[in-house]
């Protein structure tokens, strides 16, 4: 790396990682020992330690080096020595806002919503998920990684199952066993990884992702049955078409912390596999799958906003709106190029910010008026301007609009697209206009127009309700004006990638 | 016996008395001694003991059996030493014997406790109930280090006899009964295959010690292998059937369905081990130059259990059922290790083993406080709201049977990782691509438990069945194993490092 005076600069007093994950652990713990009648104390308890958690995250942010591509703030402990497994944590600039993300929408989903009963094992189960969520996107052994990409099914599940609405039983047991079916094919993958690489290299036992990286031993013709079994697993949490299925169910069954968290980080869990353990670990099996995914993705584009335009529920069209956006980050990611897979990161900070928006708008209008059907609303900016506004801004980002978040990194996983896999970018350049039309369509009809009955005497926004909107808001412009502050970031791991994979590709086998 | 046997091996024209080194026997003599002396004192004293003497008693036993293991495997462990035999090398003593003895002391100690409170419900008398899977663990470990094959065969008995009698122990309930005899029967008839086995073997190769067994194959290339596959295979059917593996596992609904729920649990967590434990000394160790004759049948039957059991456990109302058909499935995962015929299949298998033990046992004391007074409500409306009624079992009970699907952060994500890696270092990717997928499909039975407990909305708030009881005797079994579950999951050094370690090792040094 060019500049090797910073190589130092991870001597921070304490190492950021492990604090993000296990205050969560600690915190969940300690609310499932307080005593159940005290539902305010409960939730503060929560609040805390998400907050301590979350501003970890920050703090992790301040002391990152830019213009570094490698990997930061790394620990290893080994945990099975015989398997060659270890608690091998890190983060680069694909993981860093990543990371901080899960520390800003946590809190911000804990404090957001009232379960309305049992808020002793919910703020517990919330808690749970941060912590395996934040250890997804610090894992750099295969195995730690697999075990927190799996642990976080537990408590979605229970989330959705207990304080959802309508079919959530359905809607949890499809979210768990389409998951579950997709990682399972995964284990035997990520072993396949450890054999074939210990039998190539002659080494020990590993399943380290760097070390698997750096010491090639796999055959092409190998690696390309784990790369597809990895895919698998990534698929089906992006979701890709045709395994989205389950997505639309869990996200309108889910309570609205749980779609924030489901739309804002866990469907992160998928895109970022793709990057740091499918173009990683794989560079070759990437470009011989790029196109498929490729197609895939656009599909995805395509098909998301056709289904979000014929919803009549509100929260299920965001829902497939998210099908739309995460196409556009495969199509970064698989262009293989760096402005491509510049732009799939950016955007997945970025929809993990307004979508999340959104479902935080739907569950305020929801819990005013009791209904998400599109039909029954009308009107609503009227009686509920504020809201109407906020409304306002998140759907343009998520439009796309220049200026706001949504746009930087759909323009940037397009113009990569552009240069690497072009029939395909001109498809998705589509899904661009169909966003604005669907969302443009859906905030007419449940906005404008003439109120009546409910929607003329409905409620505006809450202080606390404005107070959990704004720094989404607040970030929504910021990123979108001045991108910079990620791109700085981003950029030179992405280049280290993408000179990892040429190189790996280059030198043959 | 042993006597006869020699001779009939051609061992010398005078019958040569083998010394016998007790010390080496220490467990196996301390569960048998303390089984008999309970026995006697249960009949001599009856009625004036306390019901929670024979639970106590029995874990007291097993603890004392553990404590001296600990000296035997510091000996045999000691490389200036290693592993040693017993009887003219038909016992051995090394660390696989050991690691099983241990686990299946465990297994009784967890058992017991469940019992004692199962018997206080039920009003049942009798320190039997314990003392009986005292017997069956000394006849577990007599299988674990037998290296002659008519001792494993008297091993078997042994604890299949004891295993019969404690499934029709519940002797007001038909279904227990019918349980007792439906197991007999059928075991019966899996002690005669196994018996034909040894004997075909005996034909093929002049000798049951699987030393001399081994050497012989080593020595010599049979023109005419007929006779020695025929009791490979027998000897198979025999150990199938004990493990409940596909084709052989017909018995296991019926029987773990009409068992009391304690005796189930030990059914499938010591039984299950002590009969695998038969399998890898007997296949893996003594059979090994032909491995490549019998690891395809292996290998079948591992995918047909994976298979039948994830998707037969799927269609079953009756809570027992599922998880009888789940264990066919766990039986599946552990012929993963031994299909691999290697010293890691081995290790993985003993982990899984371990884990399935905590598992199961944990499990079945959930059911055995859920079954209620006559132990009849095993049916998912048994668990419909569990999870309000009484939040910790439920969470116990959920935590079981997320680990038995492999979720991680428990023991049972490790197991299966172990025996996948097993398979995967064998080049058995079809075994380990069937084994995860069927891993979904059992996934999907577990969920129904845990949906009926949490999600499932009581229909009627009046159907009051009374508060359940967790008596301190389960609270324990409870307890020990959600510990298990839990800390062995994120810190399995400890029992990874005795699993890594206990490879059956076939010698005859009589060792003082």
């Amino acid at each position: 790396m060019s500049a090797p005076v910073f190589a130092a600069a991870t001597a921070a007093p304490f190492n950021p990682l492990l604090v993000m994950i296990l205050v969560p652990l600690i915190g969940a713990a300690v609310v499932a020992l307080m005593p159940k009648a005290r539902a305010d104390l409960v939730r503060q308890v929560a609040v805390i330690f998400s907050l301590i958690s979350g501003a970890s995250s920050l703090y992790l942010l301040s002391e990152f080096v830019t213009k570094q591509g490698d990997f930061q703030f790394e620990l290893r402990h080994a945990w099975m020595k015989s398997f060659g497994i270890s608690w091998h944590f890190g983060v680069d600039g694909i993981s860093l806002f990543l990371l901080v993300l899960t520390g800003v929408l946590f809190p911000l989903a804990i404090v957001a919503v009232d379960p309305g009963h049992d808020h002793k094992p919910y703020y517990a189960w919330l808690l749970v998920l941060m912590a395996g969520s934040m250890g997804v996107f610090v894992a750099l052994d295969l195995v730690v990684f697999f075990l927190f990409f799996e642990i976080v099914l537990v408590p979605m599940y229970f989330l959705i199952g207990l304080w959802g609405h309508g079919d959530r039983i359905y809607a949890a047991t499809k979210f768990f066993l389409y998951t579950m079916f997709g990682s399972a094919l995964m284990l035997v993958g990520i072993v396949a990884t450890a054999y074939l690489h210990q039998r190539g290299t002659g080494g020990d036992w590993t399943f380290d992702v760097v070390e698997i990286a750096s010491k090639p031993g796999i055959s092409t013709g190998a690696s390309r049955w784990i790369f597809a079994s990895f895919a698998l697993a990534f698929a089906v949490k992006v979701p890709l078409f045709p395994l989205h299925t389950w997505l639309p169910d869990a996200h309108t069954e889910a309570p609205t912390a749980g779609s924030v968290i489901l739309a804002g980080v866990m469907l992160k869990l998928g895109t970022y596999g793709f990057v740091r353990f499918g173009l990683y670990l794989f560079p070759e099996a990437s470009r011989f799958f790029a196109p498929v995914l490729l197609t895939l993705g656009v599909i995805g584009i395509i098909w998301g906003a056709i289904c979000a335009t014929m919803q009549k529920d509100l929260k299920r069209l965001v829902a497939y709106s998210s099908v739309a956006h995460l196409g556009f980050i495969v199509l970064g990611t698989f262009s293989l190029t760096k402005e491509g897979i510049e732009g799939a990161v950016l955007q997945m900070v970025n929809h993990g910010i307004t979508t999340p928006a959104l479902f935080l708008l739907v569950g305020m209008i929801y819990e005013r008026r009791h209904t998400r059907n599109i039909d029954e609303l009308g009107g609503l900016q009227v009686s509920a301007p504020i809201l109407a506004g906020f409304f306002t801004l998140a759907m343009l980002a998520s439009v796309g609009l220049p200026g706001l978040n949504g746009f930087p990194g759909e323009f940037l996983a397009l113009a990569g697209a552009f240069k690497g896999a072009r029939w395909w970018a001109i498809v998705a350049a589509s899904g661009v206009i169909l966003a604005a039309l669907y969302l443009l369509w859906a905030y007419q009809r449940v906005f404008h127009g003439a109120a009546e009955g409910d929607n003329a005497t409905m409620r505006d926004l809450r202080l606390v309700e404005g107070l959990v909107l704004a720094p989404l808001c607040a970030l929504i412009i910021v990123l979108g004006v001045y991108p910079k502050v990620m791109l700085d970031r981003i950029e030179p791991s992405v280049t280290a990638l993408v000179e990892h994979m040429q190189h790996a590709e280059g030198g043959g086998r | 016996m042993f006597a006869t046997l020699l001779q009939a091996t051609g061992a010398g024209d005078k019958l040569v008395t083998p010394e016998v080194p007790w010390s080496h026997l220490a467990p196996q003599l301390i569960l048998v001694v303390g089984a008999t002396v309970g026995v006697i004192a249960a009949a001599a004293l009856r009625g004036r003991l306390r019901r929670s003497v024979g639970a106590v008693g029995a874990a007291v036993v097993a603890g004392a059996a553990i404590v001296s293991i600990i000296p035997l495997w510091h000996r045999v462990s000691n490389p200036a030493q290693g592993p040693i035999s017993a009887v003219n090398g038909a016992i051995g003593v090394d660390r696989f014997s050991l690691f099983v003895t241990a686990l299946l002391c465990a297994a009784v100690i967890l058992a017991s406790f469940t019992a004692e409170a199962y018997l206080q419900r039920e009003g049942l008398d009798g320190p039997e109930f314990s003392l009986l899977l005292l017997l069956a663990a000394a006849g577990g470990s007599v299988m674990a280090g037998a290296n002659d094959l008519i001792v494993m065969f008297i091993g078997i008995e042994v604890l299949s006899l004891a295993v019969y009698v404690l499934a029709a122990m519940h002797a007001r309930r038909i279904s227990s009964q019918e349980s007792g005899l439906k197991y007999f029967l059928l075991g019966g008839f899996a002690s005669a295959f196994l018996l034909y086995g040894i004997a075909l073997t005996y034909g093929a190769t002049g000798t049951t010690s699987l030393l001399r067994v081994q050497s012989f194959l080593a020595e010599r290339v049979l023109t005419d292998d007929g006779l020695l596959l025929g009791g490979l295979a027998l000897m198979l059917v025999g150990f199938a059937f004990k493990v409940g593996a596909v084709p052989f596992h017909m018995w296991t609904p019926d029987v773990y369905q009409g068992a009391p729920s304690p005796v189930t649990g030990f059914m499938a967590a010591a039984v299950k081990t002590a009969a695998f434990a038969g399998m890898l000394r007997v296949f893996v160790v003594g059979f090994a130059s032909y491995a490549d004759l019998w690891r395809p049948v292996v290998g079948a039957l591992a995918i047909a259990s994976l298979v039948v059991g994830a998707v037969m456990s799927v269609v079953q109302t009756n809570v027992k059922r599922m998880l009888a058909y789940s264990s066919i499935a766990h039986a599946g995962f552990v012929l993963l290790g031994v299909d691999a015929a290697s010293a890691e299949g081995t290790a993985a298998s003993l982990f899984y083993l371990a884990a399935y033990t905590a598992m199961a046992l944990g499990t079945f004391a959930v059911v055995t406080v859920v079954g209620g007074s006559g132990d009849g409500a095993h049916t998912l409306d048994a668990y419909r709201g569990l999870g309000r009624r009484r939040p910790g079992l439920a969470l116990a009970m959920s935590l079981f049977l997320l680990a038995q699907a492999g979720t991680p952060v428990t023991i049972g994500f490790l197991a299966k990782l172990g025996v996948i890696r097993a398979a995967i270092d064998a080049d058995q990717w079809a075994l380990a691509i069937v084994a995860m997928l069927t891993a979904v499909i059992s996934t999907f039975m577990y969920l129904r438990i845990v949906v009926a407990m949490y999600f499932a909305e009581s229909e009627s708030e009046s159907d009051d069945r009374g508060e359940l009881r967790i008596p301190w005797g389960v609270g324990v079994t409870i307890g020990v194993a959600v510990i298990a579950t839990l800390v062995l999951g994120v810190v399995p050094g400890p029992l990874e490092h005795l699993s890594d370690d206990a490879l059956p090792v076939l010698v005859a040094v009589d060792g003082r």
